[in-house]
């Protein structure tokens, strides 16, 4: 397929139909106005169901409602819009329904304001709603990345039965790059769902219900729920290394941050600084074993975010004390320049 | 006369129920079944359980069943109809379930026109968290949190939700029954018969509004229960057709 040029709000529209997503609910909110457009404008054309709904809460819902159907559903918001969904999200992983679920993040706390923030790491990565779970999280660090992490997204969702998340932020969901589609797939041949309601016809009846009232069989449904993700950290992690072969320090940062740090890691490489990136693609589960590998011969860690440091608790969990994590961030929607991580990256470098 | 008691298709056998004697939603949940399998669309169905003393609805209900989040039936219902229309789906509902906290879905599915059928159970209390005051409270009515009755100067007036839907073009049938008896309950099943002949037939949102006892939390007997409905809560909320489009959607082929 040819590379078009599109921006990210819609790449993640044209890959979850491409995917086979044939149902999105969602209510306007900046700065992700732009994917509920382009679902309005291009879902129905593809014979699929597109609803603005009357709030986040009936969106999720709906969601979850069209995902006992064994449909491909995704639902769309930016941060307080996802803060409303978490109710739903905790429902979908006790039901054990596949879901897409994207956050446009922007800053806060409350109703913040539009610009690009990373505020919603906790959040994204801790469950966000009540209870004992966990959602895969998916960081897309270019527009291209959207387009194949959506994708992958629909078959992580479906593979495991759990809602995914995907996290960008406002600068990515209005950044325009050329990109390449994935394939679409045919809905034909996409595998039956055999656990999906369709109606008992003249078999046997079915339900769905997360209400577990005997503690001793709500325990045993969480330990199921703990072996699944145990499965999915261990098969879907996902991270990218960058000069990180003869790093002296390594940069940690995910989606535009990270974008951001190779232009500082660029800059100081001019100057002799050998600094390198890791840049997680999974925000959950958290690419720790490389982190552990890393630290055992590179000493030096900074982590960069666009929050107050929420992500630099995950790398120091990973690393301990085996070696020194210094953290810089800019939170409430202030995008930091190359220039400022570069200077930041010398002064650890300079420092004993 | 040669009376049967033939036991429905879509309602299960030796399951034990956990409602308390008298309670309305044994019968309604009954009539539900028979009209299923009246109308022959019970291997179709799914139903949407709510928050409320329903949550174990589908421990009786023998066929599909999704629980639902506290207030959120109606925006679960639309997520299924409209991702498999061939299924016939009905969003089953206490009154603080479809008339407080999930009232925005309730408004917007029906105003949406959703071809589902919402079998709204009004009791005037909160029976499952333990008889608090329900937006269908009556003036007067003692409740755990209405101590004194409920007085309109702090509590407001019954929510009359039911005839605010009606007015809605969405809404093609909309009624309100009373479980006050046998006339009453069969009353009730006929209604919930045009209701999901409406879904049947594509013509859009239908809801009936079944007064029903909850003998526990009112303190009373059943009989007493049935009298209550009877002569106080069909005075706030009279029995009858609230509206009726049927006629004119067939013919204006208004389908969804
Ligand atoms: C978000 C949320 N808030 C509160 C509850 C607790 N809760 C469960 S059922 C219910 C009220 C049920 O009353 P009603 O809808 O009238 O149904 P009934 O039990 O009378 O049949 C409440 C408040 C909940 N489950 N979820
Ligand atoms: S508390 Fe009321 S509504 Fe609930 S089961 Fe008992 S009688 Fe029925």
């Amino acid at each position: 397929m040819d590379k078009v040029f599109i921006s990210g709000n819609d790449t993640f529209g044209e890959s979850a139909i491409r995917a086979g997503c044939r149902c999105y609910f969602g209510y306007p909110i900046t700065p992700q106005n732009e994917l509920g457009e382009y679902m309005a404008a291009h879902m129905r054309n593809a014979g699929g169901v597109f609803i603005q709904s009357e709030s986040e809460l009936a969106a999720i819902n709906m969601t979850i409602g069209a995902s006992c159907t064994g449909s491909r559903v995704m639902t769309s918001s930016s941060s307080p819009g996802i803060s409303l969904k978490q109710e739903g999200i905790s429902f979908l992983a006790a039901l054990e329904l596949p879901a897409v679920i994207v956050n446009v993040m922007r800053g806060g706390p409350g109703l913040g304001n539009i610009a690009p923030s990373q505020g919603d790491y906790f959040q994204s990565t801790r469950g966000g709603g009540h209870g004992d779970y966990r959602t895969p999280v998916f960081a897309p660090g270019t527009i291209q990345e959207i387009a194949d992490l959506t994708f992958h997204a629909f078959e992580v969702a479906d593979k495991y039965r759990t809602p995914v998340l995907l996290l960008g932020d406002g600068m990515m969901g209005q950044t325009k790059e050329p990109v390449v589609f994935p394939e679409p797939l045919n809905l034909k041949e996409m595998p039956e769902k055999e656990w999906a309601l369709k109606g008992r016809g003249k078999g046997k009846s079915r339900y769905m219900a997360s209400l577990i009232l005997d503690p001793v069989e709500e325990e045993r449904h969480n330990w199921k729920l703990v072996r699944k993700y145990k499965e999915i950290e261990k098969n879907e992690v996902m991270y990218e290394e960058y000069m990180t072969d003869d790093a002296d320090i390594v940069v940690v940062a995910y989606g535009t941050v990270a974008r951001i740090a190779k232009g500082a890691i660029k800059r100081v490489r001019t100057e002799g600084i050998k600094a390198g990136l890791l840049r997680p693609i999974t925000l959950w589960p958290f690419p720790k074993d490389i982190l552990v590998d890393l630290a055992s011969r590179i000493k030096k860690f900074i982590v960069f975010e666009m929050s107050t440091g929420q992500m630099v608790e995950d790398v120091q969990l990973a690393i301990g004390n085996k070696a020194h994590i210094a953290f810089h961030g800019r939170p409430g929607g202030v995008v930091p320049t190359p220039a400022e991580f570069a200077r930041y990256i010398n002064r650890e470098i300079s420092q004993k | 006369m040669n009376l049967k008691n033939k036991w429905p298709e879509y309602y299960k056998k030796d399951v034990i129920s956990h409602y308390c004697p008298g309670c309305g939603h044994g019968i309604a949940h009954r009539l539900v079944s028979e009209v299923l399998e009246d109308l022959d669309i019970g291997g179709k169905a799914v139903l949407v359980n709510p928050a409320g003393c329903a949550v174990l609805a589908y421990l009786y209900f023998d066929f599909d069943v999704l629980e639902s989040a506290h207030g959120r039936g109606t925006a679960m219902a639309t997520g299924i109809k409209r991702a498999n229309p061939d299924l016939f789906v009905i969003s089953y509902q206490g009154d603080g379930d479809l008339a407080a906290i999930g009232t925005a879905e309730t408004i917007h599915s029906a105003n949406r026109g959703e071809n589902i059928t919402v079998i709204f159970i009004n009791n005037a209390v909160y029976g499952m968290t333990g008889g608090q005051m329900a937006p269908t409270t009556l003036l007067g009515q003692k409740t755990t949190t209405s101590v004194a009755g409920r007085n309109p100067a702090f509590e407001g007036y019954p929510l009359h939700i039911t005839d605010l839907l009606a007015t809605l073009p969405g809404v093609v049938y909309a009624e309100r029954t009373a479980l006050d008896g046998p006339a009453g309950i069969v009353k009730t099943k006929k209604a919930i018969t045009n209701a999901f002949q409406s879904q049947i037939d594509g013509l859009g949102y239908s809801i009936i509004e079944i007064l029903s006892p909850c003998p526990t939390n009112w303190k009373k007997s059943p009989v007493d229960s049935f009298k209550w409905i009877k002569e106080e809560m069909t005075k706030e909320f009279p029995v009858g057709v609230l509206t009726d489009k049927r006629k004119k959607y067939k013919e204006e082929k208004i389908a969804v």
